[in-house]
């Protein structure tokens, strides 16, 4: 039986450059437009004001740049060609679509699926200086050592202290820029996540992101590490049924 | 130095809303500046959401870029905290485009849509490191110029501007570039002065500084050009036919929300309808449509172009176009494909005929309906010469409310000409019967009625009359909102001392430009904005000029005073604004002229130009002012009357 909801497309896509002072909503429009422009058969909500079925992945903070954002959208009837040129091209400069695959009927969605994400952080001072490799590698180490890193959130207007060390896997000192230090991170998204702005706040030693790139996202479900576009591929069987 | 970027990106970090300076919209150019080019910098000078959609800008952006001689870029007024930051960094006022200074363009060229917008244009001059005063410049400074409906009257802003453009841009933008560019590339003989004077023989130019304006106490005793061959009198500019100007054909798709978020596609300019407080029907005549094979196949590309899911046909009142229901039937029958794409029609003619196109384009979302009745009696509604009649606004709503929709939203003006307490208490009982006529159909049916002061307007008839002071403002908001107290018609209203300061601003004279640099100065900018105008600036401002805001405001004009922008023309002859005058004040309506006879306005027969309009027939469907029976206006439909007061309501039934 096919899937009631139509066929599944998940769409990879980087975002860099002055584009990355778009927000996560607005990227969002763009998509929607550019499916309109590229004649995309799109499958779209029912009701007195039908949307398109696109689900979006976590979002990019204004300002971020990422090698590896996704969305998924339900297409009303299967494609054949590769679109990613042409949604590139219909889409704001600055995003491209690096891929897509057709996935399985009922995939979990991005936002549940999606375990771990990978950042590379070029850090400043706060006053744009650019401070030394070794003062951020042992802050790096102090805090990698601490059994706890506790920051303060605001949810519901309420403040609230959270542990953040949990999430973190991996901080690494991967080199000095022109601007300031390079760091390698990993973190999970469950059940605590951890945005890079609070990471460095963690850090302390007033360190400001001046380039965030996320540069991977991950899918991780029976010991198995899985890129999200590999990770639920539509199956011969229903791509026969189509 | 060309981009300013490397500076700009980290300041952009620490503002709201970042994507309002990057430009890089769909149908945007990142031009190439060229020494045999002369460089425009079109700046609206309002937020990036508001300023992004307007068509005026967008289209000379379009035709400057398209010349050989010209490049063009765009800026807005950056907000508040971006401007902190430019100015603790030292960035100056840049294009969005290629991030280039402002200062390095020939030209800066500002859009003036609404007059309290004056202080923010001071402002870009001024972040942009370029003389706020016009007489401050030198050969190097870029020339400024402005253009929209606000350049009518351009003397409160003679001092900061060095040459305004009246009326319809498309064709004068080709010609100042022509000047500029042979006194660019002739080493700049004579200076600023020498292009300055050219620039004031091209038609439909104004430099103020070619103006000598002599007083008589308060009052101006004459404007009298410098030079034998400046003009006395500055004649607006029309492109005669819009099917010579398919703009923009390349309409620039934002990146982030903004008004106006969709297609626009113009279907024509100019209106007829004679509505005596609206300055923009006055100043665009005579009505020129665009062809329908035009409008469809701008419709058809620009949504395959920008992968918009709206379009909107606009005009001063689009139900007028000639075979309206006709063309959106065709744009709804051609959108094969396409998906759920929305036709909005803004600005509609109240009457049913209207609320049946409507309901052909919205055939979901059908939450809420506009019309602008603009007066609250028959009596005033021919003052004004809106010729809408009780039974035309029952019968469009009714209809409204019978196809599904579920609020109105009316619009009014209050402070108009002749107005008593009983014409505004007539916008609380227009109210009521709405809502009555609505609960007929729907438990939810609502009515919004949002209530502006009036200003009046250069160019209009009721450029004579002394606009209400902002208490007696309040006094009849107030009157209205307690009027409609517990009942499911809501009131909204526009701050009526903002109202005082646009009508000081709208119909000042060079004086006034000493009080807009102070307001400036004290920090007066983005002053639309209700969070940051405060009346006081203004009045404390005019005092230390030693000027009346009365005077200027409040004050009746008389027939023979000439007013401060006697020397521009809009084309209509000030006897024929006069005689209106007059008609309405002895509340006189008068009927639309494309199909009726001419009333010798001025305009198709100074400029020969004539009405393009498609139909030689008014539009169907009892529409305002187009020979219907004007004597029934205040009729009221037989079912809406409490007690039926026996023979007057006999012939008052709402047609079906």
């Amino acid at each position: 039986m096919r899937g009631e909801r139509g066929f599944p497309l998940r769409v990879k896509f980087s975002k860099h450059g002055k584009v990355r002072f778009v927000g996560h909503r607005d990227v969002a429009r763009a998509f929607e437009r550019a499916f309109r422009i590229v004649s995309l058969p799109i499958g779209f909500t029912q009701g007195f004001s039908p949307r398109p079925r696109v689900s979006f992945g976590l979002a990019l903070s204004v300002g971020h740049e990422s090698d590896a954002e996704y969305l998924d959208v339900e297409l009303a009837e299967p494609i054949d060609a590769d679109v990613s040129q042409l949604l590139t091209d219909a889409l704001p400069e600055g995003i491209a679509v690096v891929g897509t695959a057709a996935l399985a009927d009922r995939a979990p969605a991005l936002q549940e699926a999606v375990t771990a994400v990978e950042w590379e952080i070029e850090v400043t001072g706060a006053d744009g200086s650019a401070p030394a490799s070794l003062a951020v590698a042992r802050l790096v180490a102090t805090a990698m050592a601490e059994p706890s890193l506790r920051i303060t959130r605001t949810r519901k207007g309420r403040e609230a202290v959270e542990d953040i060390r949990p999430a973190v896997r991996r901080l690494e000192v991967l080199g000095a820029t022109e601007h300031g230090v390079r760091l390698g991170v990993e973190v999970s998204t469950h059940p605590v996540s951890v945005r890079p702005g609070e990471l460095l706040a963690a850090l302390g030693g007033d360190l400001t992101g001046w380039r965030v790139l996320r540069t991977g996202q991950w899918i991780e479900r029976g010991g198995a590490r899985l890129e999200p576009l590999a990770a639920d591929p539509r199956s011969a069987v229903e791509a026969r049924a189509s | 130095m060309s981009s300013l970027w490397p500076r700009i990106e980290p300041l952009l970090a620490r503002v709201e809303k970042p994507a309002r300076y990057i430009g890089m919209e769909r149908g945007s150019r990142q031009p190439v500046h060229r020494p045999d080019a002369v460089a425009w910098l079109l700046v609206y000078p309002d937020t990036y959401e508001i300023g992004l959609p307007n068509q005026g800008l967008q289209i000379l952006y379009e035709i400057l870029n398209e010349r050989r001689d010209a490049v063009a870029e765009r800026s807005y007024a950056p907000w508040l905290d971006l401007e902190g930051e430019m100015r603790e960094a030292s960035v100056p006022f840049f294009s969005v485009d290629t991030h280039r200074p402002a200062a390095d363009f020939d030209i800066v060229a500002f859009n003036l849509s609404a007059e309290l917008v004056y202080t923010n244009l001071l402002n870009c001059l001024d972040l942009a490191g370029i003389p706020v005063r016009a007489e401050a410049r030198d050969d190097e400074s870029p020339i400024v110029l402005a253009g929209g409906h606000c350049a009518f009257n351009p003397e409160p802003l003679a001092d900061f501007v060095d040459a305004f453009v009246i009326g319809d841009g498309e064709e004068p933008v080709g010609e100042i570039t022509e000047v500029v560019n042979a006194w660019k590339r002739g080493g700049r003989v004579g200076g600023r002065e020498a292009v300055l004077h050219d620039l004031a023989t091209i038609p439909g130019v104004y430099v103020p500084s070619m103006y000598e304006v002599e007083y008589d106490g308060a009052f101006i005793r004459a404007v009298t050009p410098r030079y034998a061959d400046v003009p006395a009198i500055v004649d607006k500019r029309t492109v005669a036919d819009l099917a010579d100007w398919p703009y923009p054909k390349q309409q620039l798709v934002p990146l982030i929300e903004v008004v106006h978020d969709r297609l626009n596609v113009e279907i024509f300019r100019g209106c007829t309808r004679g509505c005596r407080f609206c300055q923009a029907g006055m100043i665009t005549r005579p009505v020129r449509e665009r062809p329908a094979g035009q409008v469809r196949s701008m419709v058809e590309s620009g949504l395959q172009r920008t992968g918009y899911d709206e379009v909107a046909l606009t005009s001063l009142s689009s139900a007028d176009y000639s075979g309206i229901d006709t063309l959106v039937g065709d744009l709804i029958n051609e959108q094969s494909g396409c998906g759920n794409v929305g036709l909005s029609l803004p600005s509609l003619r109240v009457d049913a005929f209207t609320v049946g196109v409507a309901s052909q384009i919205q055939k979901v979302r059908r939450t809420g309906l506009t019309f602008a009745p603009e007066g609250g009696s028959w009596r005033i509604r021919q003052v004004i010469n809106k010729l809408i009649t009780e039974e035309d606004l029952y019968t469009a709503v009714d209809a409204a409310f019978s196809q599904g929709w579920r609020r109105v939203k009316l619009y009014f003006l209050v402070g108009l000409p002749t107005e008593m307490d009983e014409d505004t208490l007539g916008i609380a009982e227009l109210a009521r019967q709405v809502v009555k006529v609505g609960r007929k159909h729907t438990k939810q049916a609502s009515c919004t009625v949002s209530v502006g002061g009036f200003v009046p307007k250069p160019h209009t008839p009721f450029q004579w009359f002394g606009q209400n002071g902002s208490q007696e403002l309040q006094r009849k908001i107030w009157l209205l909102r307690d009027d409609l107290k517990r009942t499911q018609a809501k009131v909204k209203w526009h701050d009526p001392e903002a109202t005082f300061v646009e009508g000081l601003a709208s119909r000042g004279d060079r004086r006034i430009g000493r009080v807009i640099e102070r307001v400036w100065r004290a920090g007066g900018t983005f002053q639309e904005w209700s969070e940051h105008f405060r009346l006081d600036r203004w009045s404390e401002a005019m005092a230390a000029e030693g000027l009346d805001p009365d005077w200027y405001v409040t004050r009746h004009r008389t027939q023979d005073e000439i007013l401060p922008w006697d020397h521009i023309a809009a084309g209509l002859h000030k006897d024929f604004l006069w005689q209106d005058w007059q008609a309405a004040l002895a509340e006189h309506g008068l009927p639309d002229c494309r199909w009726t006879p001419c009333y010798d306005c001025g305009v198709c027969t100074d400029y020969a130009l004539e009405h393009i309009v498609a139909s030689p027939v008014p539009p169907a469907g009892g529409s305002q002012g187009t020979g219907q029976d004007l004597s029934h206006g205040h009729t009221v439909p037989v079912e809406l009357v409490e007690r039926r007061p026996s023979a007057v309501t006999e012939e008052a039934t709402v047609p079906s």
